[in-house]
């Protein structure tokens, strides 16, 4: 008896640390296994940016002039530093220039990583600041925040990237400026609501009781329980910032070649080279729609493993049946 | 006996669409060191706009205290700048809500929670607080306080969560608490615990307690002294003795009247005060507990009265001379 609860005892105390995140991933891979698939498809897109060096085969711009065009598995030859003759395979072709299109997809992916999550995070930072300061202060800075962001909602997305890139010039930190500007501006009306809805909970009237400053409140009351929908807004950001980085560069205002992009390969070598080798514009193509897709799913099952009604009941659905409401 | 709390004259207004609602229009009272005072009145009658007006946290706009002092250890908090005030809220005068079940952060520890005041306030080291926090939470009858203090509030009943708040209220050890309705989300069998604790634990402290609530036999058990509100304003003020022996105003002596007795025969039907409460956005002039009056003559209808003496510490606002017996 008393060895029972002792050991109960024990459970409860080694259970406590883990609690958080190994249960959470727990979770995602029980209930939402797609949505496990996107964090692991998710997880090979980080590891490929961060170690691309190791992984790609040659560096991005290294031209084999004689073996152009090659399709996947095809062999080129080249001079080692002794002038010895040797071969090797492309793993994915060659482009019109010769180069390995296995390295600049994995390349690619690196810019793809840093733009990603150099954007996202510029734009949540922006949308925190603008959304809580809305939100929370309401009156006239919520009215005056507000219609700003109306005016600037009316303007269609690419035209404003175009503008801007054309204004600033192609490059990577002002694909990363415009895009986190962009996203940032339209996710504070997300943050805003949530805001809007916590502010009027009773513990944050409890915390002006109590002497909190109002940073304090916005900070350690306000935000923890508006995270939900920002780790949502955040995943799908990432998705949105690499497609619209890829355009950007398809049109050639993104990220300028030789730097391998996805959006760049498919317009450059792809386009023109489509027929001849298709290779060129199905593989960054595949690629980019792998990680769009894995990362939706990745951010939808966050989405519903982390809706905030859920909260208090263990966090788990009234007998596991799928919930498809949709918010945005 | 000093007094630790002097309201006077305090009128709260809400500047609305629909005209200028007098929330709280008019109210005065004072709070003695060590007493509990009670504010009893309908829903809408003004007691928890007073309470809020105390601490400052009127939401403005539309809310706006448009006169009156609120003296409290020889400061008006109206006068004031928000970090002075900010100072004195948790520290001084701690405040408990209706609402266990929302009032505390789901996303904080209890610990994190009970300890905040003490971080905000007192400027203790972390471990320092958190001893005072499990401390705290003895002192509530929260046992294995050092565990639970690690816990979240869904994994707290909502009993055991309003003890969390009376201990968070407790932590900068107030000179006065106000506790806004803190049963009428409860139990009833925790309801009495929950308030037994509380006046333990300000009579143990010494501080002053205003308790509002519209529950009388709540104010029966623990309040010394009474004050009544009816749309905005203080109706009868007394010991809660004298209010209960001898209540003057009719729509005290119809509350009274409201209440089911368990020795009555059940057939006997109880007596309710008929009609609504006012629309404090228009109220007619004169006394507006008129419309719903039984003893209502001419003159409740041009003029309102003023609360008057009828005995010793025993004040009334009404024309007529009532008794309840």
């Amino acid at each position: 008896m008393t060895e029972a609860t002792a050991s109960a005892q024990g459970l409860a105390k080694t259970s406590r640390p883990r609690s958080l995140v190994l249960e959470f991933l727990g979770r995602l891979f029980r209930e939402k296994p797609l949505g496990a698939f996107g964090a692991i498809i998710f997880l090979i897109l980080l590891l490929t940016g961060i170690f691309a060096d190791f992984i790609a085969t040659e560096g991005f711009n290294v031209i084999h002039p004689l073996d152009k065009l090659k399709p996947p598995g095809g062999e080129y030859t080249y001079f080692d530093a002794d002038f010895n003759k040797q071969t090797g395979t492309y793993l994915l072709g060659s482009d019109q220039l010769g180069r390995d299109v296995f390295s600049r997809i994995v390349y690619g992916a690196r810019i793809s990583v840093i733009i990603a999550f150099s954007a996202t995070t510029l734009s949540i930072i922006i949308s925190l600041t603008l959304g809580l300061m809305a939100g929370f202060f309401g009156g006239r800075i919520d009215m005056a925040s507000q219609r700003f962001v109306d005016a600037w909602m009316s303007f269609p997305d690419l035209i404003i990237l175009i503008v801007a890139v054309s204004i600033l010039g192609p490059g990577m930190w002002q694909v990363i400026l415009v895009l986190g500007l962009l996203y940032g501006i339209a996710g504070s009306r997300i943050v805003r609501g949530a805001v809007l809805s916590t502010r009027e909970n009773m513990y944050v009237h409890a915390a002006q009781t109590i002497g909190a400053s109002t940073p304090r409140i916005l900070l350690r009351h306000i935000l923890p329980n508006i995270m939900a929908p920002v780790i949502v807004l955040f995943t799908t950001r990432l998705a949105a910032v690499i497609l619209a980085e890829s355009g950007l560069s398809f049109l050639g205002l993104g990220i300028p070649p030789p730097a391998p992009s996805w959006g760049g390969m498919l317009s450059i070598e792809g386009k023109s080279y489509m027929f001849l080798a298709p290779w060129l514009a199905i593989l960054p193509g595949v690629a980019l729609t792998i990680v769009v897709y894995g990362i939706n799913m990745f951010g939808d099952a966050l989405r519903d493993l982390l809706d905030p009604r859920l909260r208090g009941g263990g966090g788990r659905y009234g007998g596991g049946k799928p919930r498809n409401k949709r918010r945005t | 006996m000093p007094a630790i709390l002097q309201v006077k004259n305090l009128k709260t207004h809400f500047f609305t669409d629909a005209g200028v609602v007098k929330a709280v229009d008019g109210v005065s009272f004072d709070v003695q060191a060590g007493e509990t005072l009670a504010i009893v009145g309908e829903s809408g009658s003004g007691k928890s706009i007073t309470a809020l007006s105390i601490l400052g946290l009127i939401p403005s706009p539309p809310g706006e205290i448009i006169d009156g002092e609120v003296i409290f250890d020889g400061r008006d908090l109206l006068e004031l700048s928000d970090e002075e005030v900010r100072e004195v809220r948790g520290n001084q005068i701690a405040m408990i809500f209706q609402e266990p079940m929302t009032s505390l952060n789901p996303v904080l520890t209890i610990g994190e929670q009970v300890a905040e005041p003490i971080e905000v306030h007192k400027n203790l080291p972390r471990d320092a607080a958190m001893a005072r926090c499990v401390e705290l939470l003895a002192k509530v009858q929260i046992s294995d306080g050092e565990n639970r203090a690690r816990d979240y509030p869904h994994q707290f009943s909502g009993g055991m969560r309003q003890r969390v708040m009376i201990a968070m209220a407790l932590s900068c050890s107030p000179k006065l608490i106000i506790s806004d309705e803190p049963t009428t989300a409860l139990d009833v069998t925790v309801q009495a615990q929950v308030l037994e604790l509380l006046k333990e634990l300000t009579q143990e402290q010494g501080a002053a307690q205003i308790l509002i609530t519209h529950d009388l036999g709540v104010v029966a058990r623990y309040a010394d002294h009474v004050n009544v509100m009816y749309a905005g304003r203080i109706v009868e003020s007394g010991t809660a003795i004298s209010i209960y022996d001898d209540p003057r105003h009719p729509y005290t002596i119809g509350l009274m009247a409201s209440i089911p007795n368990l020795d009555d025969d059940v057939k006997e039907k109880l007596i309710p005060i008929e009609g609504q409460p006012p629309n404090l956005a228009k109220l007619p002039p004169g006394c507006p507990f008129r419309p719903r009056c039984r003893h209502a003559i001419d003159r409740c209808a041009v003029e309102r009265p003023e609360l008057e003496t009828v005995a010793d510490e025993h004040k009334k606002a009404c024309w007529i001379d009532v008794n309840g017996q």
